[in-house]
């Protein structure tokens, strides 16, 4: 691992994206699902995997694809979080979105799902990859493209708060 | 310690495993008009199975049978046309609806434009001269040695008809043994008699 993938000819060899897509999309609903919530997942997972497609041509490395498309999908949910931010402060009251809500992937009753929703973007994304995907903090600093003593602290603080909120 | 299970309990794999599939299924037309497909690929049901077409932006690149290796088949289509081969309905709709008017007997000839990269060019002048035998016509695999100015390489003729990317677009069924036995397919014997049948050409 961690060598590129070449052919004979030197140029790097990357699966057909479909088999990229079918390795990595239960990975990747599963982290949306959490760390933006069931009503928004479809619409960050697309765009994540569309971002994909797009830099897909132009991949210098063919190997840990599964760690590239987290990477794109950390950076699309908190993107997610930002703009609903921004968003929710100029429009007083945002319409409900036309049409049936998408059939929630989860249980929103759950009141874990209240403690979840109140946590800030980078904690609930880092709790997601450490108790849902079960990552090692090296690859949390990795996907979340900070130091490991950074994604230490925000897996701490986030499940910490968790925690006081479940109690 | 009960919050990691809970954490995991609220997405279930199967239900969000479920989800993605639907999502995954959404992305390739979502990709297909932002332009950002090169290898749209679709299956359709036929008389002969399955079928698995492949459609860039130049045509149609392939068609591949039910029961062959299809990983394979992306694989080699990643190398040779572009990575971004992923399944897309949308881009592949004329050549699937030519198809499926040629298997209704309502269509003779294919006009859905041809993508030639995954053929060789001795390949290409043999596929050429196959394509100019017409529905409900057979040829020999030494009438198209001699159309192509080889008289001699009926036997290179048959391999490389026997490597054609896009069968029954480009009709490679119609080429038969001197005798006029079927012989070979690389589809299978009763693809070929069904497809003749289908046009007439055997009874």
């Amino acid at each position: 691992m961690g060598t590129k993938t070449a052919d004979p000819r030197g140029r790097i060899r990357v699966p057909p994206f479909q088999a990229f897509l079918d390795a990595n999309r239960a990975n990747v609903y599963r982290f949306m699902a959490v760390a933006v919530g069931p009503q928004d997942a479809d619409d960050v997972f697309q765009e994540t995997f569309l971002a994909a497609l797009r830099a897909y041509p132009d991949l210098r490395d063919g190997s840990r694809l599964d760690r590239w498309v987290l990477t794109i999908a950390s950076r699309k949910a908190l993107d997610h979080h930002r703009a609903g931010r921004r968003r929710a402060l100029p429009v007083a009251q945002v319409p409900e979105r036309a049409g049936v809500e998408a059939p929630p992937a989860v249980d929103l009753h759950d009141p874990l799902w209240e403690a979840v929703r109140d946590l800030p973007a980078r904690q609930r994304v880092a709790v997601v990859h450490r108790h849902v995907l079960d990552r090692s903090y090296g690859e949390i600093a990795e996907l979340m493209e900070c130091t490991e003593q950074t994604a230490r602290a925000n897996v701490y603080q986030g499940t910490k708060r968790l925690r006081e909120l479940m109690a | 310690m009960t919050l990691e299970r809970d954490l995991k309990r609220l997405a279930p794999s199967a239900t969000t495993a479920r989800a993605a599939t639907a999502a995954a299924y959404r992305l390739g037309d979502a990709g297909a008009n932002e332009g950002l497909v090169d290898v749209a690929v679709a299956t359709m049901d036929s008389p002969i199975g399955e079928l698995t077409v492949a459609v860039t932006p130049r045509g149609l690149a392939a068609i591949v049978f039910e029961g062959e290796d299809h990983d394979a088949v992306f694989d080699r289509w990643a190398r040779e046309l572009s990575p971004r081969v992923l399944m897309a309905a949308g881009p592949t709709d004329d050549a699937r609806r030519e198809l499926a008017q040629y298997f209704e007997g309502t269509r003779e000839r294919f006009e859905t434009p041809i993508d030639r990269r995954l053929i060789g060019p001795f390949a290409w002048d043999v596929l050429k001269a196959t394509r100019r035998v017409g529905f409900g016509h057979l040829a020999t695999y030494g009438q198209i040695a001699a159309r192509i100015d080889r008289p001699k390489a009926a036997r290179a003729v048959g391999r490389a008809l026997g490597s054609n990317p896009i069968p029954i677009v480009i009709p490679c069924h119609r080429i038969v043994g001197a005798s006029g036995t079927l012989t070979g397919y690389a589809g299978g014997l009763p693809r070929k008699e069904t497809l003749l049948r289908l046009e007439g050409s055997i009874v």
